[in-house]
């Protein structure tokens, strides 16, 4: 093994069995499941346990880290990102392969693992140290520190309850940030706190990385800072390692294989959930240039078209959207104005300007209606996109961008003279 | 810069760590700080405050007394015997809080099993100093009794730390049995409760075991027998002698409970943040 590598896995998988209804395992189930062994070691015909389910999280994963390395670790929603940081870290072990690992590993899976909402920061702050593994002494060492980057002087004595979220973060972060691993790994935890300060965060890790050598995994869903901030990126999908090399082309070989999602969605006639006595939604899709897509460039304009079927009747129809961002939150509500429909297909077309929607996904439910207000179909989750970066109005900030939308608006900047009075 | 070479971590399906004692002896101050941790926040938002720490037994000790002193007629007119009473509080005290601590511990912290690595045992051994804590309130409040009373302090009291030790191995073997099975099985969450009510009764807590010769061999089936007694020996002057057969029978079963609670730990250890 090279002298220099800090980080090598093996073939490594990893099987979850998922339960279904049930959350946890009560006792009569495992009792049952010995009964029905028991019953088929008896002779009696095997039983199959429905109930239960391989999900294999991470399969054959192979790569190896040098040392000062900071590697961004990418993919979609449970692709394995956030398993194979859970291996690395220890906290799950592996179903099978193996990992070896040089040096002092430190894990930030979440920002401030076991604060204490009653304890002071002050009290946390050597709490939350001791839980990643720092001594007593190498905190006391490092509290002025601490505290400066955390720039929560003034709020030492009082329970972290009583902080706003921002600060908590930022005491959080800085903890972390002054631990002194060798490895250091990372899960998306700059998802949350003030720009200025993820800046500041991001601003660590780099150095951190960079001066001092250490090894940075780093997980991320935002592809802007994992390319500014990583050397190099692995590109997790269904569990396998797809792509490794230098960031920037996992980067966009990872925003271009995003392009399968489908973007459209058709319902058979036979769907219920689609259908009333009077209308019946048929299908719908996004389009991009002309294109199917559910990946949409936040740059450009999105258009939005879905059909349906006048069953029976004539009468005043309309349609409805409702749209809601990856947090739930509902971000609009828009629709056509009614019309005279007797039976027959009928399509509703809507176009999103361009440089409207913010980076991330987007859920949206049609809604079909008579009489202006009465639903007949409310197909929730009927389709979904996703906006994804090109860089537009960043500069060089890497961090998040915050917001349900992201117009690009006319600012102005210009010079104010003569000097206003009270300057 | 030369480094030494590191030695190289190997995680693997079904290998424990063969640093693990190493580990634990490393996040001790963990340890403190998870025990500090709960003692801190214990009282907070409490009008009592840590008075909850002496009133319980004083109110255990105050029913018992009558229930069992006067009402039973065990005390046979001894003014004292609110002071037996205490003395055999005071280990069962120690060994329920330990208990209801430990075997509770894992699913607690289920935010943090899930999200760091440190070994697991730690959990349950810091509830256990909460326990200790707690204990030594209660043998301050004994003392004060024992003033009162005018009860000498006995040579053997020296041997006292053996007994306490005794019933903190108790609750640790049965509390890391029920907090690992915690963690798949949340049926123990309810067995614990009743398994100390009923342990109370079963504990001769109450009554002092040599007003009952017959029974003795089949009381010291419960571990915590030979804890009460040893403390009654240790605290009270006219305490009769120890019945070491009993003493015998406790120490192999806590011996048991403690090498099979760690095993079974141990094994499931790895798997806890799967499931938790």
């Amino acid at each position: 093994m090279n002298p220099e590598t800090v980080i090598s896995v093996d073939n490594l998988a990893k099987r979850y069995v998922l339960g279904h209804a049930v959350p946890y395992t009560t006792l009569r189930d495992t009792l049952g499941q010995g009964a029905r062994r028991l019953w088929s070691r008896l002779g009696g015909a095997p039983t199959v346990d429905s109930s239960r389910e391989e999900f294999w999280a991470l399969r054959d994963v192979n790569f190896s880290i040098n040392r000062g390395e900071v590697v961004g670790i990418i993919g979609r929603n449970g692709a394995g990102k956030s398993t194979l940081l859970k291996v690395l870290s220890r906290i799950t072990e592996p179903t099978r392969g193996r990992v070896g690992l040089r040096g002092r590993v430190a894990s930030l899976l979440e920002v401030g693992t076991g604060f204490h909402p009653e304890l002071t920061g002050r009290e946390n702050i050597y709490l939350n140290g001791a839980i990643l593994g720092m001594m007593r002494a190498e905190i006391t060492r490092k509290f002025d520190e601490i505290v400066a980057f955390a720039e929560v002087e003034r709020f030492l004595d009082t329970p972290v309850k009583h902080y706003s979220s921002g600060m908590y973060v930022r005491l959080a972060f800085a903890v972390a940030a002054h631990l002194e691993p060798e490895i250091l790994i990372i899960d998306e935890v700059l998802a949350v706190g003030d720009s200025a300060f993820q800046k500041k965060c991001l601003g660590k890790i780099g150095e951190v990385a960079r001066g001092e050598g250490r090894t940075v995994l780093f997980v991320s869903h935002n592809m802007g800072v994992v390319a500014n901030l990583c050397s190099r990126a692995l590109l997790l999908d269904a569990g396998r390692v797809v792509r490794d090399g230098p960031a920037n082309q996992v980067v966009s070989a990872h925003i271009s294989t995003n392009t399968k999602s489908a973007g459209a969605v058709e319902w058979p006639g036979t769907d219920a959930s689609v259908t009333s006595e009077r209308l019946r939604l048929v299908s719908a899709r996004l389009l991009v240039a002309g294109q199917v897509t559910g990946d949409v460039p936040i740059d450009q304009e999105v258009t939005l078209e879905y059909e349906f079927e006048v069953r029976a009747g004539r009468g005043s129809v309309t349609s409805s959207i409702h749209l809601f961002d990856k947090q739930g939150v509902w971000v609009l509500c828009s629709g056509p104005a009614s019309a005279e429909l007797g039976p027959g297909f009928f399509r509703h077309q809507v176009r999103f300007p361009a440089n409207f929607f913010n980076d991330g996904l987007y859920t949206l439910s049609l809604i079909l209606l008579t009489n202006v207000t009465q639903i007949q179909v409310h197909k929730r989750d009927a389709i979904s996109f996703s906006v994804f970066e090109t860089g537009v109005g960043r500069e060089e900030y890497g961090g998040i961008i915050h917001g349900c939308v992201r117009p690009v608006l006319p600012w102005q900047t210009g010079p104010v003279s003569p000097a206003p009075p009270h300057a | 810069m030369e480094k030494p070479a590191t030695p190289e971590l190997v995680l693997e399906a079904g290998r424990s760590s063969r640093h693990y004692w190493a580990d634990l002896w490393r996040y001790r101050e963990l340890l403190g700080f998870l025990a500090w941790r709960d003692i801190k926040v214990r009282y907070k938002q409490t009008v009592l405050g840590v008075l909850w720490a002496l009133l319980q037994p004083l109110v255990t000790m105050g029913i018992f007394s009558f229930i069992f002193g006067t009402l039973a007629g065990m005390g046979k007119g001894d003014a004292r015997y609110p002071l037996v009473v205490m003395a055999g509080l005071l280990p069962w005290q120690l060994f329920s809080a330990g208990l209801s601590g430990s075997s509770g511990s894992l699913v607690a912290n289920t935010h943090l099993i899930s999200k760091i690595y440190f070994p697991r045992l730690i959990v349950p051994l810091s509830a256990l100093a909460v326990a200790l804590l707690d204990f030594l309130v209660a043998l301050g409040l004994y003392g004060a009794m024992a003033l009162y009373f005018g009860e000498p302090v006995a040579w053997r009291s020296l041997l006292l730390p053996g007994f306490m030790l005794m019933a903190l191995l108790i609750a640790l073997g049965a509390g890391l049995w029920l907090t690992a099975l915690t963690v798949k099985f949340r049926d123990f969450r309810y067995i614990v409760p009743f398994l100390l009510q009923v342990g109370l009764f079963l504990s001769p807590v109450g009554f002092r075991t040599d007003v009952l010769p017959n029974w003795r061999d089949l009381l010291a089936l419960n571990p915590l027998t030979g804890v009460i007694e040893g403390f009654r020996w240790c605290l009270l002057a006219d305490a009769p002698p120890l019945y070491l057969p009993g003493l015998g029978i406790s120490l192999t079963l806590t011996a048991i409970l403690v090498i099979t609670g760690l095993w079974y730990f141990r094994k499931t250890e790895r798997q806890f943040a799967d499931v938790i």
